[in-house]
């Protein structure tokens, strides 16, 4: 196997006397989808904000493109390469789609300590701002305040703004929750599409998406990792039918 | 970069950001008339009004920045029209009266002071922030208070005056009057430009989404504390025009009540827009002057007027003014 972009090691997170990350330990391949699911309360979400670095792990470790960044704030691991979206969608309400998506350019390109000139008006972060914009369909709403989007869109707006980073690695927090059929179908395609381009960590409930997606699969309970494979492989495992998709089903 | 790629940005022609600035425009005409008018008749009344209004706007302006763009109320921000007005009084009694050492003084001392404050009370967030502002302001308040050999709670008396490389601009009002002038100029142009800029843009992403501008890979904390230097700093020179003008210095100057009073002018011109702060400044003094014409008990009118302008004219003097200016929500 080559080196993994993300490493996870023997994640211990508690709070109080809940157990929410039971020592976890996985990792993502370069130019892999790694889903990982599971029910409602498995620790899905604070995992990942304890690899975005939202929390801090009790113990074990996370080692991102070959550096251990375990201790690192958020800013520092995003800075790296390691970008996320969220659950709940985390947009700047006020600011356009052009300029949401503009402002994770201007991250990465040059010094954003730079007092004078109109940052709107840069076409050096206009410009792959608006190619990220046109990957995942915003295009026409590029003027838009953030507030005023679908919520669609808003999920859609997210994935501009990651893609926008050039990330190392993606965190996807259940970018199809809430979405409707229709617009499901388009995130889907653009995340299909995304695929190519970025390594990504798939948080999703939605099965059609995990399998039509996911190269490898995780199953998460109870804030331990329960099974871990192909998605042939997980669809077929007994105990995770039990535990998890035998629910839903 | 092509030619061709500079139409991405929606087109802003010139004229568009003179309607924009309009409201500005029209005051800064106003002042640069004033001294003329002035000299019809109780000239250094006016003089010395006007100067003292636009001493506040520079203040206002400048706090605005971290109340307005950034989110960030500070309760302590008179903290620095003190420490500006105290060390040009107190270099100007010890016998320094080159006014551009005066203001280099004032410009490393109110950065450096902010740089140290900021650092703590950036640590926090909302009432706590606020509370902890308010405290570095009180600190500074009763430290000039005991500074015995200043005049400790009475205040100090400005003797001399500051010469401006050698010359005499600052001696006379009218002269004070045009320095302030342009302080008050270059503040608004400057202010306005940081936030249009690469670093404004993230400190008013960060106001309104602070952990999406953290995954995004800013670290928050050092916008906002290079924005509290900048405010603090803007706001000491502010000070020590003060100094200059009234030729006093007192505790009174970074009272908790005169930060409010700041506040309150940022917020009745509109907070976070181009011409709010200058306009509230504005209104805010001549209001004062009315109203206390009027009768002692002027705050009683104040007050209710302040209460209504929140409930009805949501986003201040500014908001009233939009259909004029077109002013939108900028990104």
């Amino acid at each position: 196997m080559a080196e993994p972009i993300l490493e996870v090691k023997n994640l211990d997170k508690r709070f109080g006397a809940l157990v929410v990350s039971d020592d976890v330990t996985f990792d993502l391949q370069p130019g892999e989808c790694h889903a990982l699911i599971g029910p409602n309360g498995a620790g899905k979400t604070t995992l990942v904000h304890q690899i975005s670095g939202l929390l801090a792990p009790d113990a074990g470790t996370i080692h991102f493109a070959g550096e251990d960044v375990t201790r690192l704030p958020v800013h520092a691991r995003a800075a790296r390469g390691l970008a996320r979206t969220f659950q709940i969608t985390a947009v700047v309400p006020g600011f356009t789609a052009l300029d949401n998506t503009a402002l994770a350019v201007q991250r990465r390109s040059g010094t954003s300590f730079r007092f004078w000139g109109n940052a709107a008006k840069e076409a050096a972060l206009n410009e792959p701002a608006r190619e990220a914009l046109a990957t995942v369909g915003l295009e026409a709403k590029a003027h838009v305040p953030a507030a005023n989007l679908a919520h669609g869109e808003k999920r859609a707006l997210e994935l501009a703004i990651a893609l926008a980073m050039q990330p190392k690695a993606l965190l996807l927090d259940e970018p199809m929750a809430g979405v409707g059929h229709d617009e499901g179908r388009q995130l889907l395609a653009v995340l299909a599409r995304l695929k190519a381009h970025v390594p990504m960590l798939l948080v999703e409930h939605d099965m059609h998406a995990v399998f039509s997606l996911a190269d490898r699969i995780s199953v998460l309970v109870y804030g331990r990792i329960l099974a871990s494979g192909d998605p042939e492989a997980v669809r077929a495992d007994a105990e995770v039918r039990r535990a998890y998709l035998g629910e839903a089903a | 970069m092509s030619r061709t790629l500079s139409t991405t940005a929606p087109p802003r022609p010139t004229w568009q950001g003179l309607r924009l600035y309009s409201p500005a425009i029209l005051v800064f005409l106003g002042l640069a008339l004033v001294p003329t008018f002035a000299s019809l008749g109780a000239e250094n009344y006016i003089l010395g009004l006007v100067t003292r209004l636009m001493i506040l706007a520079i203040a206002a302006i400048s706090l605005d920045l971290l109340l307005g763009h950034g989110g960030l109320v500070s309760f302590g921000h008179a903290a620095f029209l003190g420490l500006g007005a105290y060390t040009t009084g107190i270099l100007l009694t010890e016998g320094v009266f080159q006014a551009e050492l005066i203001v280099l003084a004032v410009i490393a001392l109110s950065a450096l002071f902010a740089l140290v404050t900021g650092a703590v009370s950036l640590r926090t967030s909302g009432v706590y922030f606020i509370m902890i502002t308010l405290a570095f302001g009180q600190m500074l308040f009763f430290a000039a208070s005991s500074l015995a050999a200043y005049g400790g709670d009475d205040g100090l008396t400005l003797w001399d005056r500051a010469d401006l490389f050698g010359t005499d601009l600052l001696h006379t009002r009218q002269g004070r009057f045009y320095a302030t002038l342009a302080v008050l100029l270059a503040t608004f142009v400057v202010v306005n430009a940081v936030v249009d800029s690469r670093f404004g843009r993230v400190l008013r992403a960060a106001k309104e989404n602070p952990t999406r501008v953290a995954a995004l890979g800013f670290d928050v904390f050092r916008f906002r504390l290079a924005a509290y230097v900048l405010a603090g700093t803007i706001c000491g020179i502010a000070g020590m025009l003060s100094a200059l003008q009234a030729e006093f210095v007192s505790p009174a100057i970074m009272s908790w009540q005169r930060s409010g009073e700041l506040i309150v002018m940022v917020v009745l011109g509109g907070m976070a827009t181009r011409n709010g702060a200058l306009l509230g400044a504005l209104a805010f003094v001549l209001l004062e002057v009315w109203l206390a014409d009027l009768t002692v008990h002027w705050k009683l009118i104040f007050g209710p007027l302040l209460v209504l302008v929140v409930l009805y004219a949501k986003g201040g003097l500014a908001a009233l003014l939009r259909p004029l200016t077109a002013e939108g929500r900028h990104g």
